[in-house]
């Protein structure tokens, strides 16, 4: 049995009056691609910044590998081996596609305001580092050769794909994906999906937001199913597909197939 | 470093070099050109700060004047040594940016912009005060010149000391700017959110180079002191503030080559307009203005764009 | 710029008072200065509002508002309320102008460029004051008498009490539109949600505008009626509208009462302070009051840290 890398005892988060999270336990293994699901405002997206230190807690614990994550800073956490991609895509508008990859090389190195500026010999030497790894997770993605390209002048897809290969620098053991195929074709959703399993085979726990039910029963060890900020089921895609609350609240009242 | 910005400063550092004998020795352009490094001293490092980072500082001269002041003070009424007193401006610039940098800087657009303001307008209070020391109003005079085994530094070499200290912060900033810390600051820049998700500690990369651009205005502060002998109040007060800002702004905040071209644009402004005095708060309005609503990335990209339509206009023709 | 000037023209007079006439009198004079305060901080909540900007050159329309009175009465003799009528026009007209000409245009830039283009504004109205009345300070004879009230052992001009008196009617005015008219709902409705607003057909495009020139006659009004007291001079802007930002964030930006209740408050802070304290650092005592709410509780006194942390700029 692999050990859990992520668990979530208890969790709940109000905003004013409003319960965005209520009572949520679950837990992964490491190795694993769990996918959350539920219709808009199910909190998913909450959840994510939950677990990555931008909100705090109202109650409950998470943990990462049996560290406790409550209060700990966003930097922090991604410090300790949890990246991320955005919704609504957050890359860096005034960089290049290997520029932003290479900011996720950022918790891996260390040359500060005095070394960086007199040019010390380590410093040149963290950069080599930094551009070689940082190309090879573009090449992993599929954008080398878009590498010297403005991060914004991508497509829409090779911006999701980037957003991605920058989370991957950062060598997280746990990278969430919050819509990954949000305005992605067919095509570009069945590349997407062989994408998350290599990212997997690397070794990298994953979870994932979406809403692309092909693509969470295709890839998904695991699924999650929120609805008004609880859990209402969470198993194998088999299983959630054919559980009637789960039918009820997100594919609708009549029994469908996903 | 790119070698775009080793030729730019292989260049600069010869024109600096030459430029005594080009003028033939006359103090009156000499002098501009000291005050024209010790500008681009206060907009590189406001340039790292709005430009890469992305924060506002509306009341950098307060920095400027603690340099100043503490070199003029504690030579002038404590005898110190000049080279002690820079460090001690550096030192209390450095403390006044990080203690008030801290709580700052976590605000967002407006009121860090406002903030900014207000305590450069407390500093500029606080040199108008406490007169024993600063000489208030009327200001401070009788500031040492600074000496070089016995001789005093006239114009030409004292030039060749500000542009030298210029140079080296240039490689310094240019070295910064190109490197993982400066990817940092682009990426708070870029996103703050993203930038938190990636490892990078925003917060704190926003107070360092917040407390850098203060050094940096510290020891042009200090630069100037020494060369005018002579400081009030009125140089480090709202105006000089908005006169830096508009410098890197309107040069090209992004980078920090169009900093230097602002500064050199509005430190030869004043002697244009010298003729025009009671024109001259208009006349920086109006010019603000206007490139504010016509060239809003700037005068060194507008220049670039005019640059990369030329060249295609020449590639076109047959 | 010129050092501070103290507001409070009584010291003589203070070693002979009491103490608590003292306090009466800076009371009295922290709640005429308080007044255009609040003023200020009302023309900027205004303008932030409809637009989510801060308008750095709030403190230029105080400043044309006395300067264009002394031009119209002491120099072309214009009686007083055709003087006050044409002035807050004229400013309002500047303040429309001022939104069509440089803020409509950016109104997609970047906040750094919106900054800057009211900072732009600001210099350019100080310039154009500069140019046509110089750097002296102007004085409006005052509204009635020049004759001191004595009141509780405090010296009063007459003066003061047209200062409360009118700051009293334009904010019963003000909140009268924006409660009890279409309009002024209309611009609320904008600084709740403009996208909503749009959808029932308000023009935000021409609310954004009315902000503007609202914001203008308010601070011409504050210029005109202070100018008696403490005279006018091209410069006067920047502190001024310092001091009604301070205002404006302790009252929790956004409300439009609390950045009035503010205002007094911190006249009378600095009123207090200048009298009892020194009156050289009285200028620093607002930019502190300003520094220590944004430090430490940005929405202020009165606005909830939620409503702060959903407000965009």
């Amino acid at each position: 049995m692999s050990e859990e890398i992520l668990s979530v005892e208890n969790l709940q988060k109000s905003f004013g009056g409003i319960r965005a999270i209520d009572s949520l336990n679950f837990c992964i293994p490491q190795g694993q691609v769990k996918s959350v699901i539920g219709p808009n405002g199910a909190g998913k997206t909450t959840l994510f910044n939950l677990i990555t230190g931008v909100f705090l807690p109202s109650q409950g614990t998470i943990r990462f590998s049996g560290q406790i994550l409550n209060g700990l800073k966003p930097y922090r956490i991604a410090r300790l081996g949890i990246s991320r991609t955005f919704q609504n895509l957050q890359l860096f508008s005034n960089m290049t596609a290997l520029e932003n990859v290479m900011v996720g090389k950022h918790p891996l190195t260390s040359a500060g305001l005095l070394s960086t500026g007199l040019r010390l010999t380590r410093m040149r030497k963290e950069e080599k580092y930094i551009r070689e790894k940082a190309l090879e997770e573009l090449s992993f993605m599929g954008l080398e050769t878009k590498a010297e390209l403005e991060a914004l002048s991508l497509p829409l897809g090779e911006q999701k794909r980037l957003e991605i290969a920058r989370a991957l620098a950062t060598s997280p053991k746990l990278l969430l994906l919050d819509e990954p195929a949000a305005g992605l074709n067919i095509r570009e959703t069945e590349k997407l999906s062989q994408t998350i399993l290599k990212i997997r085979d690397r070794g990298v726990t994953v979870l994932l937001v979406e809403h692309d039910m092909s693509l969470v029963m295709g890839i998904s060890d695991e699924i999650l199913v929120l609805n008004y900020g609880r859990m209402i089921a969470e198993g194998r895609p088999r299983e959630v597909q054919r559980n009637p609350e789960v039918i009820g609240a997100y594919l609708g009242e009549e029994a469908g197939n996903a | 470093m790119k070698r775009k910005d080793s030729y730019a400063l292989l260049v600069m550092a010869v024109l600096i070099a030459i430029f005594p004998w080009i003028v033939a020795g006359n103090e009156y352009f000499i002098s501009i050109v000291v005050f024209l490094g010790i500008n681009s001293i206060i907009t590189m490092g406001l340039c790292l700060l709005m430009g890469y980072a992305g924060q506002i500082s509306l009341g950098h001269a307060a920095f400027y004047g603690i340099g100043a002041y503490s070199s003029g003070i504690l030579t002038t009424h404590y005898s110190f040594s000049p080279v002690m007193a820079f460090f001690l401006g550096i030192f209390f610039s450095a403390l006044v940016a990080y203690l008030v940098g801290k709580p700052t800087l976590r605000l967002k657009g407006h009121y860090m912009a406002v903030a900014t303001l207000g305590f450069g307008e407390i500093f500029f209070i606080a040199f108008n005060e406490l007169t024993p020391w600063t000489g208030g109003p009327s200001g401070l005079s009788g500031i040492p010149a600074l000496r070089f085994f016995g001789k005093t530094l006239e114009e030409t070499a004292y030039l060749y000391l500000v542009w030298g200290f210029v140079i080296l912060l240039l490689i310094f900033s240019l070295n910064m700017v190109n490197s993982r810390v400066g990817r940092a600051l682009r990426a708070v820049h870029g996103s703050e959110l993203a930038a938190n998700a990636m490892g990078v500690d925003a917060a704190r990369y926003k107070v360092q180079v917040f407390v850098l651009s203060a050094v940096y205005a510290s020891m042009a502060g200090s630069l100037y002191a020494h060369f005018v002998t002579f400081i009030s109040p009125s140089s480090f007060g709202l105006m000089p503030s908005i006169m830096f800002l508009m410098m890197v702004v309107v040069g090209g905040a992004g980078t920090i080559w169009g900093a230097l071209l602002g500064t050199a644009v509005f430190t030869s402004l004043p002697e244009y307009l010298r003729g025009l005095e009671d024109y001259e708060v208009l006349a920086y309005g109006g010019i603000l203005m206007f490139i504010l609503l016509f060239m809003p990335q700037g005068i060194l990209q507008r220049m670039q764009n005019l640059l990369n339509q030329m060249k295609q206009r020449v590639e076109k023709s047959p | 710029m010129k050092p501070p000037r103290s507001f409070v023209h009584v010291r003589e007079n203070s070693l002979k008072m009491s103490l608590t006439s003292q306090i009466i009198q800076f009371l009295f004079s922290g709640l005429n200065v308080g007044s255009i305060y609040a003023l200020v901080a009302l023309g900027f909540t205004m303008i932030y509002n409809a637009t989510s900007i801060i308008n750095l050159a709030q403190g230029e329309f105080v400043m044309l508002g006395g300067l264009i009175m002394v031009f119209l009465t002491v120099f072309l003799q214009i009686p007083m309320y055709l003087g006050l009528i044409l002035t807050v026009a004229a400013v309002t007209l500047l303040g429309a102008f001022f939104e069509r000409l440089a803020i409509h245009p950016l109104r997609n830039a970047s906040l750094l460029t919106l900054i800057i283009v009211t900072l732009a504004g600001s210099i350019l109205f100080r310039g154009i004051a500069m140019f046509l009345w110089g750097k002296d300070p102007y004085a409006l004879p005052p509204f009635s008498s020049s004759k001191p009230l004595h009141l509780w052992g405090a010296t009063l001009q007459p003066q003061f009490f047209w200062v409360l008196g009118i700051t009293g009617l334009v904010l019963l005015g003000v909140w009268f539109f924006f409660n009890r008219t279409l309009i002024g709902k209309a611009m609320t409705a904008c600084s709740f949600n403009s996208t909503a607003a749009r959808l029932v057909g308000i023009n935000v495009r021409k609310m954004v505008l009315f902000s503007f020139s609202l914001s203008a006659a308010v601070g011409a009004i504050a210029g005109i009626i202070i100018t008696p007291i403490t005279l006018m001079e091209y410069d006067r802007g920047p502190l001024l509208a310092l001091k009604g930002f301070a205002a404006a964030v302790l009252g929790g930006l956004g409300s439009g009462g609390g950045a009035i209740v503010a205002g007094f408050l911190i006249g009378i802070l600095e009123s207090l302070g200048a009298g009892l304290v020194s009156s050289g650092y009285k200028d620093a005592i607002a930019l502190l009051v300003m520094l220590i709410v944004l430090w430490v509780k940005p929405s202020g006194l009165f606005g909830s840290a939620e409503e702060s942390e959903l407000k965009k700029f």
